[in-house]
């Protein structure tokens, strides 16, 4: 059976991974391709690296990180972050990086997702979606959660999977980096409503977090970065965990 | 050792040069006939749309190279399909080493939560061949992929995802797996060395 999907997530500025809590407040954690050799040696089942700071700065995602990681880590991995035109997903891509994480960009110009599923192929194009649950509607933001945007969240997942997104990485901004559960509801609505994989992101604080996305919330995937960074959790313990609690996992 | 990986239009080729490069190898990522025919092994990977991609082979004459190789081949993911006989992706004549079939997953997400791709790790089971040594235990392996291979006389290996499909293939000198060694951790790297070791 397909396994669920453990991912830590390394968000990087200025080459160092960082986690901020809220999308503000950051903090320092350590080398991304030190640590993210040792979460894959640990068991993690994928890796997201995203530069928290690109999209404002409007910085280029550094290639040169991209091959140090792919050189070094045998796991899939994901990259994001300022990516914005079709070049530099092809520098990208040809720097070894497995799947491209969109964002802004695609939410200011979505054909950007039709031309990178066209150029690369779906299962390069995975797009990252914050959204802000307020008055009981999902509105998505831009530019790491600074700017509200007019599209609601499962509208617009509908119309990335549409124009060929391969993946949908969900975060939600009222719960990220409070480590009191993840948004199971809305991801489980988002699930159901896709036929692409859900990676559920933002709120996981315990074991049973996970558990609960994997099963009420439907995710294919989890993902999380400052348990794991600050080694609250162990990832051989949440995989074993999950597995005695009858989720499917890569041990 | 000679290590040629085909290059031709697809994605994500250096990962399977890296790969290889953790395992001591050096490996030359080319398209030139005369260095794929003397290499001792080569490797023909791949991700991308099969149609455009046979379709860039045939105008490269590499459908006619590949086809004619008498060392160790490993296709990996697309070109596992592209080395069957027709895939639907496109309604594609491939390469015709494999008589199995390519088909696209039906999405049934609504009974049993499958999903198109499937994206993730799956277990191989039913291994054959020295590509999977005893060591290998119904291991987990990493695909991506909407299009599958049928089971056939060539399989040496399945996995079930919607159904029971090829994870990997074999024919004389045609090696060929769905997954991507190269991204599936310590399995994938004894599965690749396993093939540089044939």
């Amino acid at each position: 059976m397909l396994a669920k999907r453990i991912i830590p997530c390394l968000d990087i500025k200025d080459g160092q991974t960082v986690k901020g809590v809220n999308f503000l407040d950051i903090k320092n954690v350590g080398d991304p391709v030190e640590l993210g050799a040792l979460y894959a040696q640990q068991g993690a089942d994928e890796l997201v690296f995203l530069d928290i700071t690109a999209s404002h700065e409007k910085r280029k995602t550094l290639v040169e990180l991209v091959q140090r990681i792919a050189r070094h880590i045998n796991i899939p991995f994901t990259v994001g972050g300022g990516v914005s035109e079709l070049a530099d997903a092809d520098a990208l891509l040809a720097a070894g990086c497995d799947k491209l994480s969109i964002n802004s960009a695609v939410v200011r110009n979505p054909k950007l997702i039709d031309q990178m599923a066209n150029g690369f192929g779906s299962q390069f194009v995975v797009v990252a979606i914050d959204a802000k649950l307020d008055c009981g509607k999902w509105t998505v933001f831009v530019n790491g959660g600074r700017i509200a945007t007019d599209k609601e969240l499962f509208t617009w997942a509908k119309e990335a999977e549409s124009r060929g997104a391969g993946e949908i990485l969900f975060t939600s901004m009222n719960h990220d980096g409070v480590k009191t559960g993840f948004a199971c509801e809305a991801i489980a609505q988002l699930s159901e409503s896709l036929s692409i994989p859900v990676i559920a992101s933002g709120g996981a604080g315990s074991m049973e977090h996970f558990k609960d996305v994997f099963t009420y919330g439907k995710a294919d995937a989890g993902l999380a970065a400052s348990i794991f960074h600050f080694k609250e959790i162990a990832i051989p313990d949440l995989k074993k965990y999950l597995a005695d609690q009858g989720i499917t996992m890569r041990i | 050792m000679n290590i040629a990986i085909i290059k031709y239009n697809a994605g994500n080729i250096r990962s399977v040069e890296f790969a290889l490069q953790r395992l001591g190898i050096q490996a030359e990522i080319t398209a030139d006939p005369e260095r794929i025919k003397s290499a001792d092994k080569v490797i023909f990977p791949g991700v991308g749309e099969a149609f455009n991609t046979m379709k860039y082979l045939r105008e490269h004459k590499l459908d006619e190279l590949i086809v004619s190789l008498k060392q160790p081949v490993l296709g990996i993911c697309l070109g596992l399909q592209l080395m069957c006989r027709h895939s639907e992706e496109g309604d594609t004549e491939c390469l015709g080493i494999f008589d199995e079939e390519v088909k696209r997953f039906i999405n049934v997400r609504e009974e049993n939560g499958y999903k198109v791709p499937q994206m993730g790790w799956n277990t191989i089971s039913g291994l054959q061949t020295m590509l999977f040594d005893a060591s290998l235990d119904n291991p987990y392996v990493y695909f991506v992929h909407s299009y599958y291979a049928t089971i056939g006389s060539h399989t040496i290996a399945t996995t079930q995802y919607t159904q029971s499909f090829s994870a990997a293939l074999h024919k004389n000198n045609f090696y060929a797996t769905q997954f991507h060694p190269e991204k599936s951790g310590p399995v994938g790297a004894q599965i690749l060395k396993n093939f540089i070791e044939l």
